[in-house]
């Protein structure tokens, strides 16, 4: 018998072959899956991991998908090393669509070169705006935030739903529940001509080094890792639980909140009443499947994004059903959560 | 949750997407395709056993059946409304397909960018208002077999009140509402119908929870426009009537199916495939009813009577031969403001913006 | 009492699902473990007995598969969790995700079958028929109940939940005690979804459950880990739903949207109320709920 050992420090090495290992022992599950479907595991595997990203177009696809669950995944990052546990960033992005779409219908027909900022601050504080709900209650009345959070993302896609079908409704949309399309004003333009890549993802890129910084260097930083690892340590070293909570929730917030912006004034263009298929929930997974860190947030959104593309690509082209993609991905991280207990933990022969 | 899926429109507004891409209508030029022909299929749920993707899903194998090795078809499901939906479009055309049906209505707008960057490739998009050179659009007048369905609601209601399960309040699902209540008073002038939005295409458990409602507050027979079999289960297990939508549904309620207002997008697919193989397509804003098949009632239940079906056979053809219009003035909205007045019928154009309830409906449309 | 029978009847009904998920979760986390992947469980439970039942194998049949199979899944879960020591809540919300997948995968062959609901016990006259799920969640709410608070093995749950080192070394089985509690939770997951795909809904489409089991972990919080407070926001969450489309029927000239937000504000609203009598109510989380635990730390 084998049995877990803690290890003294996590292992370096094991961090890194940790995602290798994952992805060997997926090979090992997916080429049994694939098989049994009559499909050549290797074969199956370029489509899934090749194909999407053939080319410029695919590649842009690829980051462009990534970007609004890395924006997601780093806020939630930082409040969950501090033990906050906001799992509504799906409504945060909701709200920030709205705030950012909604000045952009308002101000439609406007070439200030303020109104893409002006939407992008709009979209931050409309993310804010709804996170503040639940830090509020939770500091004021102690209200548990995994339920508000959650809730409240249940409430932001039916006000959206709302405003598009009345107020915002596009005029000359036969009564349609959209909005106008916004003017160029209010559009990101591409990045690179033949994609749909905006200046959103090197602005998240930005973002995730910002988080680094701070986590590694600033005061702030330092006191929400330990209220989040050693609650009575905060309290005693007199470090405020409540600024905690509001830090974590806002920031969250905030990040879903641009990434909302980034959605609406980059590849939807307008609004609509689904303006994310799930972003928010899949970067709780990206959050932790980054191990919480920054980096590994990055990383950690761009392989779900993968698997999203991947998934499309074997319909396509290898005629498997939408199922099979879930159930891939959910091996996969099964995978990569399993092998990284070696990186705190070594296998050792009990006696 | 995909709000805005599905729909449909036309007239004024096809003129209008049509002239504001005629530079793009002069190009008009799309090649005869080398065979197999590759057709790709943008499913906005999984297929499923009812509902709106199997219908159009039945559509891809009536291709398949009808053309055999002459083409090949492909479908990607489940490709939700938003930033999604253009990647697959594109990756279909980028990957050569020549035909593509982009069968939700919440695909619009990414069908018309990419078909600008695939001039030679054929999309036929369900349910929008936005043609151009390369773009068709289709759709049916579902209205048709509401205003027949309601007929027979009301001729099987004892207490005169039908229930209706909807899910988003769009125009499409308006004017279902509305034909459905102009079915029944046809025969019933004192016949109510009450509405209930569950704001969720698919939510078996909530489309029974409202289901139930309804039969509470004397509803006897339900219909729905949502994309489960819930609402017939629910009338079987209670002993009411149901009509059914999209699909035949018949099996889920033996005793409660009296019908269902069904779609059928088979024809028209052969024929849009037919054409494109031919080098004859043309871009096209198609909206069939009962005459062209698209739209149909689904086999009567044996308890509905012989002198009922009679009348449905018969309003069904008057339907077919223009005679009747379901919505012919004179038309009143629930406020009792007339619409329209006798001798006159609302345009097609009327119609795909409805978003008022006539009279007979319990209830208000929030604007 | 005619006008509201029918609805306390549906209220009860649409409860019933949540209230066998939340009470299985409850009793995972009051040992220290959180699962967020009660959805992918209930899909798993729901599409297993609905392909048990309807392949002929009957409803009794068909709910042990349901149950079974929701074991299975959280089996999965316990080996990740407590002998990869994986973090709780990616592993939860990957198993929503997987069972999202497996279910669909599976119930390929099984979407166009059809199956009889369950017929109700009559128990007076006049009164509507029982359902046997209904007349279970409340049997499973009483059985939790005692459990936690009156039995042996529940101190010792929540112990292991509140501190498992102590537990440990006072030589209780930590881990296999959380094994038994996650395998418990799994299997009322699976109960819920075999009430949904045999008896509430009785068919088979990919995301049956339409994220129920989301709202049956939301729920576990909402009741501060209490069993009774589980069943009082069950019945609430059921209650608004039913409400709100009762007020839709009669004609409330509200927009439908804000109509379907109020079981969700309700919860909320609700729960803040309770939460302001102080922090007692904090403290009832399990202390060690979500974190790794290895007997050598």
């Amino acid at each position: 018998m084998f049995r877990l050992e803690a290890r003294p420090a996590p292992s370096t090495l094991a961090r890194w072959l940790a995602p290798l290992g994952a992805l060997l022992l997926t090979l090992l599950l997916a080429a049994v899956l694939f098989a049994q479907l009559g499909q050549s595991p290797l074969h199956a595997f370029a489509v899934f991991f090749l194909r999407p990203l053939d080319g410029l177009y695919g590649i842009g696809e690829w980051l462009l998908k990534a970007t609004p669950l890395m924006l997601c995944g780093l806020g939630l990052a930082l409040g969950f090393r501090a033990s906050v546990w906001n799992i509504g960033a799906e409504g945060q992005l909701t709200v920030g669509a709205i705030a950012a779409g909604g000045l952009a219908i308002h101000f439609d027909g406007s070439d200030s070169a303020w109104l893409l900022p002006a939407m992008a601050g709009a979209g931050v504080l409309g993310g804010m705006l709804w996170a503040a709900i639940p830090a509020l209650l939770r500091t004021r009345w102690q209200t548990n935030e995994i339920l508000t959070t959650l809730m409240l993302a249940y409430v932001a896609p039916l006000l959206l739903a709302w405003l598009v079908n009345g107020p915002w409704r596009d005029p000359a949309g036969f009564n349609f529940p959209q909005s106008i399309q916004f003017g160029e004003s209010a559009l990101l333009a591409p990045l690179l001509a033949g994609t749909r890549l905006t200046v959103a993802f090197p602005l998240a890129l930005g973002l995730a080094v910002l988080c680094w910084l701070f986590l590694r260097h600033a005061y702030l930083g330092f006191q929400m890792n330990i209220a989040g690892q050693a609650p009575a340590a905060a309290r005693y070293a007199g470090y405020s639980p409540a600024r905690t909570v509001w830090v974590a929730l806002l920031v969250g917030g905030g990040c879903a909140g641009l990434a909302g912006f980034a959605e609406v004034a980059g590849p939807l263009g307008q609004l609509l009443p689904s303006v994310s298929p799930g972003y928010g929930f899949a970067a709780i997974i990206v959050a932790f499947v980054g191990r919480l860190h920054p980096l590994g947030v990055v990383l950690a959104s761009l392989l779900l994004s993968l698997l999203y593309l991947g998934g499309e690509s074997a319909q396509m082209e290898l005629g498997l059903p939408a199922s099979i993609t879930g159930l891939f991905q959910g091996a996969l991280l099964f995978a990569l959560l399993a092998c990284d207990t070696l990186v705190h933990y070594r296998l050792r022969r009990s006696r | 949750m995909n709000i805005d899926r599905r729909t449909l429109l036309k007239g004024a507004a096809a003129a209008a997407g049509l002239a504001a891409l005629s530079p793009l209508h002069a190009l008009a030029a799309i090649p005869k395709p080398t065979l197999p022909l590759k057709i790709g299929f943008v499913y906005v749920s999984p297929i499923g056993d009812a509902g709106w993707t199997y219908q159009h899903d039945l559509g891809r194998k009536a291709v398949e059946e009808s053309f055999g090795d002459k083409v090949q078809t492909k479908y990607v499901e489940s490709v939700s409304e938003g930033a999604d939906a253009e990647r697959v479009i594109r990756d279909f055309a980028a990957n050569g397909h020549q035909l593509v049906f982009a069968t939700s209505f919440g695909y619009m707008n990414p069908t018309l960018k990419v078909a600008r960057a695939f001039p030679k490739t054929v999309f036929e998009h369900a349910t929008g208002y936005k043609q151009a050179a390369n773009v068709g659009i289709y759709a049916a007048r579902y209205y048709e077999a509401r205003y027949l369905a309601g007929i027979i609601a009301a001729k099987m209601s004892t207490t005169g009140t039908a229930g209706y399960i909807a899910a988003f309040p769009i125009p499409e699902v308006v004017m279902g509402i509305n034909a459905f209540v102009r079915g029944m008073r046809s025969v019933n002038p004192d016949a109510q119908l009450k509405v209930v939005w569950v704001n969720a295409w698919f939510d078996p458990g909530k489309e029974r929870e409202a289901a139930l409602t309804l039969a509470a507050q004397n509803a006897d027979v339900l219909t729905h426009h949502t994309d489960s079999t819930a609402v017939v289960q629910a009338a079987e297990e209670k002993g009411l009537y149901a009509i059914g939508y999209h699909s035949d549904m018949s099996k889920y309620g033996p005793k409660a199916h009296l019908t269902a207002a069904t779609h059928h997008w088979e024809g028209f697919y052969r024929k849009v495939v037919q054409d494109v193989i031919d080098g004859s397509w043309e871009s096209s804003n198609v909206w069939g009813g009962l005459k062209d098949g698209m739209v149909d009632l689904a086999p009567l239940n044996p308890v509905v009577p012989g002198d009922v079906a009679a009348l449905v056979a018969q309003k069904k053809q008057e339907i077919i031969d223009g005679k009747l219009h379901p919505f012919a003035g004179p038309l009143f909205d629930q406020d009792g403001r007339q619409v329209i007045g006798a001798g006159a019928s609302l345009t097609d154009e009327e119609l795909l913006k409805m978003n008022y309830y006539v009279e007979g409906i319990v209830g208000k449309l929030p604007k | 009492m005619n006008d509201w029978l029918p609805i306390l009847a549906t209220t009860l009904a649409a409860a019933t699902p949540l209230i066998f998920a939340g009470l299985g979760e409850l009793v995972t986390e009051r040992a220290g473990v959180l699962n967020l992947g009660v959805e992918g469980m209930m899909l798993i439970g729901a599409v297993s007995a609905f392909a048990v039942a309807s392949s002929g194998g009957g409803l009794l049949l068909g709910t042990l598969a349901g149950i079974g199979a929701g074991m299975a899944a959280s089996a999965l879960f316990a080996l990740l969790v407590l002998h990869c020591l994986a973090n709780q809540m990616a592993t939860g919300l990957a198993l929503a995700l997987f069972g999202v997948g497996l279910s669909a995968f599976i119930g390929r062959d099984y979407v166009s079958h059809v199956l009889d609901g369950v017929s109700g016990y009559t128990l007076l006259d006049g009164l509507p028929p029982l359902d046997p799920f209904i007349v279970g969640s409340l049997g499973l709410f009483a059985l939790v109940q005692w459990f936690l608070y009156r039995s042996r093995g529940g101190l010792v749950l929540r112990a292991v939940g509140e501190s498992p080192s102590t537990a440990h070394a006072l030589g209780y089985p930590v881990r296999l005690i959380r094994w038994a509690a996650i395998l418990f939770g799994g299997a009322c997951s699976g109960l819920a979804g075999a009430y949904l795909a045999t008896d509430y809904t009785p068919m088979w489409v990919e995301g049956l459950s339409a994220g129920r089991g989301w709202i049956a972990l939301a729920l576990v919080v909402f009741a501060t880990w209490k069993p009774a407070r589980l069943l009082a926001g069950a019945y609430l969450f059921g209650g608004v739903t039913i409400l709100q489309f009762h007020g839709q029927a009669l004609g409330l000239a509200v927009p439908s949207q804000f109509m379907s937000m109020l079981p969700y504000l309700a919860t909320i609203v609700v729960l803040t109320l309770i939460s302001r009598r102080g922090h007692a109510i904090r403290l009832n989380a399990p202390a060690s709920l979500g974190q790794v635990w290895h007997p050598d730390s």
